[in-house]
């Protein structure tokens, strides 16, 4: 739980309005299991705060350790003590549902640059919580759009049996047409697929399509490649991104997953992240290295024409998204998510290096469904 | 369903059991000679993996890194006795506990500081990276086939080493009754880190083969090390034998659980329902298991030294 | 031996007057979050307190009470949303029930859901000894937890959300000061009882039975009776400090019945001092000291945690009760 405590020297600033300063709170995940997320989504965001070089901004990091308890605590602590005017940086799902909605509660802003649960994007949606990254089903939903549009008939999907792995293939299902050869649900952490390898080569599927994040997509992707089955495999960013795709190998290359960035984005906001994150932390960003930068950069974009004391004008602010995404165009829908393209990427290798290579655009200006049940 | 995939996830089940015996088998000979429960167990299990990977990765050679990881392992274990382990064996289980819960909390941390949290890569050796077919039924990986080999070798080895040799001898005496093995003059100081190295050694190679096909992380080694410790209770904790019952009953227990449960609840409830009692029942089959067993025979199947 | 036991008792006179003071300084300083963090100290004590009933008096060494401390959590949580969206909880003889949002209530069928819980596990784990007994209770924590994260009516690995704090009379509750009283007068309840217990014929008899079981049957007195009433109390205890928990953090999840969650209100128990009455909130405090302050210098602290714990186990055996208030020799 490094406290990064960005005093910086009092200089000209570049923006005119002296508002009020913002202090923001990250909770992030910097130890234990999937610990390389969190570190990439402050890395991300450090970075953007770093090149505004803006005084009056603010920002304090602890870890969570992936403890929803903890959160709950680290974030009852930057309300009551540190008095932040924003909190961001979780990364799951199951802690977004613990801290966000009395955070929220509270008259506080959450940005939310991972986590994406259906409930805060629809029936709980709130209007100090903003989510800069994706609603959980939209990569899913991607997928199951381009596995219709390339013509796969009968693939066999699997995630792990707890909300997000259920939100996964149900986003998968919705915007595919067709049948499927089978639907596993497995233990959530589990590290032996053989039982379901030999099950997926027994249904006759025509491909693969699963949601197995951090080290469970690891041994899933060894452990297929060296059963001898042979079919195309499909998924979302983030069994595949950059983080993790030194470890999983070889056994990635050519596999097609979802993603509303790449580092190939044709954009100068995006080409100009690639080379300073490359120079800052010595490797290349992640897809949540690009998320926490967007999430910084919209922070410092409503601070320039509104003061975080007022809250409606800096709600208003915020929710105009006026910065230059690296993801290209961005905009927020009415519940306060992210509208924006999905591409479909092409895992390759580049001067040694496994990385993407974005193929096509899965989904053009895509929202979720839980929208209409939001009432803001 | 054919046979054919049911005899694979038979295949299956036998191939996880030999893996969950290679973590066992030290556990439980550490608890029949030392009277020891060792949560630190999986520590030397992410210890092996990280030594194979690491070594494997500058030298490019997976058998390299193979031998490392059972060194390092070892090593790892020895100072682990020495330095901590040594005073524990007079105190009870729950300082025994306590102690080794806060090794884990130790080299867990100090190898993320060593390392770093991002996953590290580390991949089967070339020669085992492709299936073969079995009597012309199916394609099955070599490396899994690998995997059995060489539990079965550990089995057949500990065998021979405890009833054949003067080292098993004072093993067995030391089970007995330890006093008694003190007093014929054997160093007893130094069989007890001989026995904590060799079982360190076989959770290091566990680690090793493991990691090739799953993920190299820090934690890696926390559920394996309860799963380790299902097997060993079943098993009958202190015995060899029970361990290699126990692994194999767990491993074809929880892939078939795994496989037919969701499967057979189909005929009982719709097809959504099927998957979620499924799905929760299949993740709990392997603690059933145990509580049932023990219900029946509370000191496990096979009596060990350590009851 | 007797200035022992009077050192001992003027640390635990010495220890409820912090309890009282500390919050009144976060008050006067404007520091609700320091009463935050004592509310938290507060309810893990509990649990402590619940678990070295069956561990210290009763040589229960139960490597489980996770599951009742999440079950005590669920069971608030569960009450608490059905009542909150107005959702039919269950329906029997033409009676339907939708939840509550009332703390007596809730703390009720939180200890009551755990006794039952508790008798099940009990019945089963008691036919079994030492290394057994800790993996059996393991074991039967286990299923609970991965029931929790794979059955998705109550969020699965998400977790459910209360939003608001149920209520106690006209109490305040989402007052920090008001809920730390809440959480402090129930601890002072359940640590008088326990040590009440102790002190009445039923903890000699337990005691009895973790010395000696043949002696205690031969007295015409079954250890296993004994022995599961401890271990329902217990359970009971921690469950209501589960309760607690879910209305401090206004959620509950699985991770509350996760093994690291048993192993943590175990270490609340050594490292205060195992079988001392104060022992566990004395444990509890040092260990959250040490996560928050640790953690605010490195992200590392895992690291120095584990050093400590070992120090504790290896030179102050006895744990910090122990060490300040001398031994005390277990007749």
């Amino acid at each position: 739980m490094k406290k990064i405590a960005l005093a910086m020297a009092l200089g000209l600033s570049v923006t005119a309005l002296s508002a009020a300063p913002v202090k923001v709170g990250m909770i992030t995940t910097l130890t234990g299991g999937g610990a390389s997320l969190g570190i990439d989504i402050r890395d991300g965001f450090m970075l953007a705060v770093k090149q505004a070089n803006n005084p009056d901004l603010s920002v304090v990091v602890e870890d969570d350790a992936r403890k929803p308890p903890l959160a709950v605590q680290i974030a009852d602590k930057m309300i009551q003590r540190e008095k932040v005017d924003i909190l961001t940086g979780i990364v799951w799902s199951n802690l977004a549902m613990a801290v966000v909605p009395s955070a929220v509660a509270q008259g506080k802003f959450y940005l939310s640059p991972n986590a994406g649960p259906s409930a805060l994007a629809g029936k709980r949606c709130h209007e100090n919580y903003f989510n800069v990254a994706w609603q959980n089903d939209n990569l899913h939903e991607a997928m199951g759009s381009y596995a219709t549009k390339t013509g796969y008939s009968k693939p066999y999907i699997l995630a792990p049996n707890y909300p997000a792995g259920k939100d996964a293939l149900t986003g998968f299902k919705r915007l595919f047409k067709g049948k499927l050869a089978g639907e596993t649900y497995t233990k959530l952490g589990q590290k032996d697929y053989a039982a379901e390898i030999a099950q997926i080569r027994a249904s006759g599927a025509d491909s693969i399509y699963f949601f197995l994040p951090g080290g469970m997509g690891i041994s899933f992707m060894k452990q297929y490649t060296q059963s001898g089955v042979r079919l195309p495999i499909m998924g979302p960013a983030f069994s595949f991104d950059q983080g993790i795709l030194k470890a999983v190998g070889k056994a990635a290359l050519g596999v097609k997953n979802s993603s509303q960035w790449n580092k190939d984005l044709d954009n100068a906001a995006n080409q100009a992240f690639v080379k300073s994150f490359s120079s800052e932390y010595g490797r290349l960003p992640s897809l949540y290295a690009s998320q926490g930068f967007d999430t910084a950069n919209l922070i410092l974009s409503a601070m320039k024409t509104a003061d975080v004391k007022d809250t409606d004008a800096f709600r208003a602010a915020l929710n105009k998204a006026d910065f230059n995404s690296v993801r290209g165009d961005f905009k927020f829908a009415a519940n306060q998510h992210p509208i924006q393209n999905i591409y479909v990427r092409e895992v390759i290798e580049e001067n040694g290096v496994l990385t993407n290579k974005v193929i096509s655009t899965a989904l053009e200006n895509h929202s979720d469904v839980y929208g209409a049940k939001c009432k803001l | 369903m054919t046979l054919t995939l049911f005899f694979e996830q038979l295949l299956n089940g036998i191939q996880f059991g030999m893996m969950l015996f290679l973590m066992s088998a030290g556990l439980t000979l550490v608890f029949g000679v030392m009277g020891l429960i060792n949560l630190a167990h999986g520590v030397l299990y992410m210890v092996g993996a990280f030594a194979c990977a690491l070594v494997a990765g500058i030298t490019g050679s997976f058998w390299l890194g193979l031998v490392a990881s059972l060194i390092v392992a070892a090593m790892a274990g020895a100072l682990i006795e020495v330095g901590v382990i040594r005073r524990l064996y007079k105190r009870d289980h729950l300082d025994q506990v306590l102690a080794t819960y806060a090794l884990i909390l130790i080299f867990s941390e100090a190898t993320r500081w060593l390392f770093g949290s991002f996953p590290l890569y580390l991949d089967v050796p070339d020669i085992l990276a492709q299936p073969i077919s079995l009597f012309g039924l199916l394609d099955y990986s070599s490396y899994r086939l690998f995997i059995i080999f060489v539990g079965i070798i550990v089995a057949i080895g500990l065998y021979l080493l405890i009833t054949k040799t003067r080292l098993g001898m004072r093993i067995r005496a030391g089970e007995s009754d330890r006093e008694m093995i003190a007093a014929l003059g054997v160093d007893i100081r130094t069989l007890y880190t001989l026995v904590f190295a060799l079982g360190a050694a076989l959770a290091g190679i566990a680690g090793a083969l493991l990691g090739a096909v799953q993920s190299v992380e820090v934690g890696m080694g926390g559920p394996v090390l309860i799963l380790a410790f299902v097997v060993i209770v079943i098993g009958g904790i202190g015995s060899i034998k029970g361990a290699f019952i126990g692994a194999l009953l767990v491993g074809v227990v929880d892939t078939m659980g795994r496989f037919l449960l969701p499967y057979l609840m189909t005929f009982l409830f719709s097809p959504e329902t099927a998957a979620n009692v499924g799905g929760a029942l299949s993740s709990i089959a392997i603690y059933i298991l145990m509580a049932g067993i023990l219900i029946v025979k509370p000191k496990g199947l096979i009596k060990g030294a350590g009851s | 031996m007797m200035l022992s036991v009077n050192r001992e008792q003027k640390l635990n006179i010495s220890f409820i007057a912090l309890l009282f003071i500390l919050p009144a300084v976060a008050l006067s300083m404007d520091e609700p979050f320091y009463i935050t963090l004592m509310t938290k100290v507060v309810i893990l004590a509990m649990a402590g307190v619940g678990l070295n009933l069956a561990l210290g008096l009763g040589g229960l060494i139960s490597f489980g009470h996770a599951a009742f401390f999440g079950i005590g959590g669920y069971a608030a949580g569960i009450l608490a949303t059905h009542y909150m969206n107005d959702e039919l909880l269950f329906s029997a003889f033409g009676y339907e029930y939708f939840g509550t949002d009332n703390m007596l209530a809730i703390w009720f069928a939180a200890m009551f859901v755990g006794a039952i819980a508790a008798i099940i596990i009990g019945y089963f784990s008691l036919r079994t000894k030492g290394v057994y007994f800790i993996m059996i209770t393991l074991a039967f924590a286990q299923m609970i937890y991965y029931f929790a994260i794979a059955w998705p009516t109550y969020g699965g690995e998400d977790g459910l959300s209360i939003y608001v704090r149920n209520n106690l009379f006209d109490l305040n509750t989402l007052d920090p000061i008001i809920f730390y009283g809440i959480c402090l007068s129930l601890l002072l309840l359940v640590t008088f009882l326990v040590s009440t217990l102790r002190n009445s014929h039923f903890g000699s008899a337990l005691q009895a039975a973790r010395q000696n079981e043949q002696r205690l049957a031969s007295v015409g007195i079954r250890p296993f009776g004994i022995q599961l009433t401890a271990f329902v109390i217990s359970a009971m205890a921690t469950a209501l400090a589960g309760a607690l928990f879910a209305d401090l953090n206004r959620f509950v999840s699985p991770d509350m019945l996760s093994w690291h969650t048993s192993g943590e209100i175990m270490i609340f128990v050594i490292l205060g001092g195992v079988g001392r009455l104060f022992g566990p909130i004395l444990g509890a405090a040092m260990f959250i000291v040490f996560e928050y302050y640790l953690g605010g210098i490195t992200e590392h602290w895992g690291l120095f945690l584990g050093i400590a714990l070992l120090a504790v186990v290896l030179f102050a055996r006895g744990g910090i009760v122990g060490v300040i208030a001398g031994e005390v020799k277990h007749d």
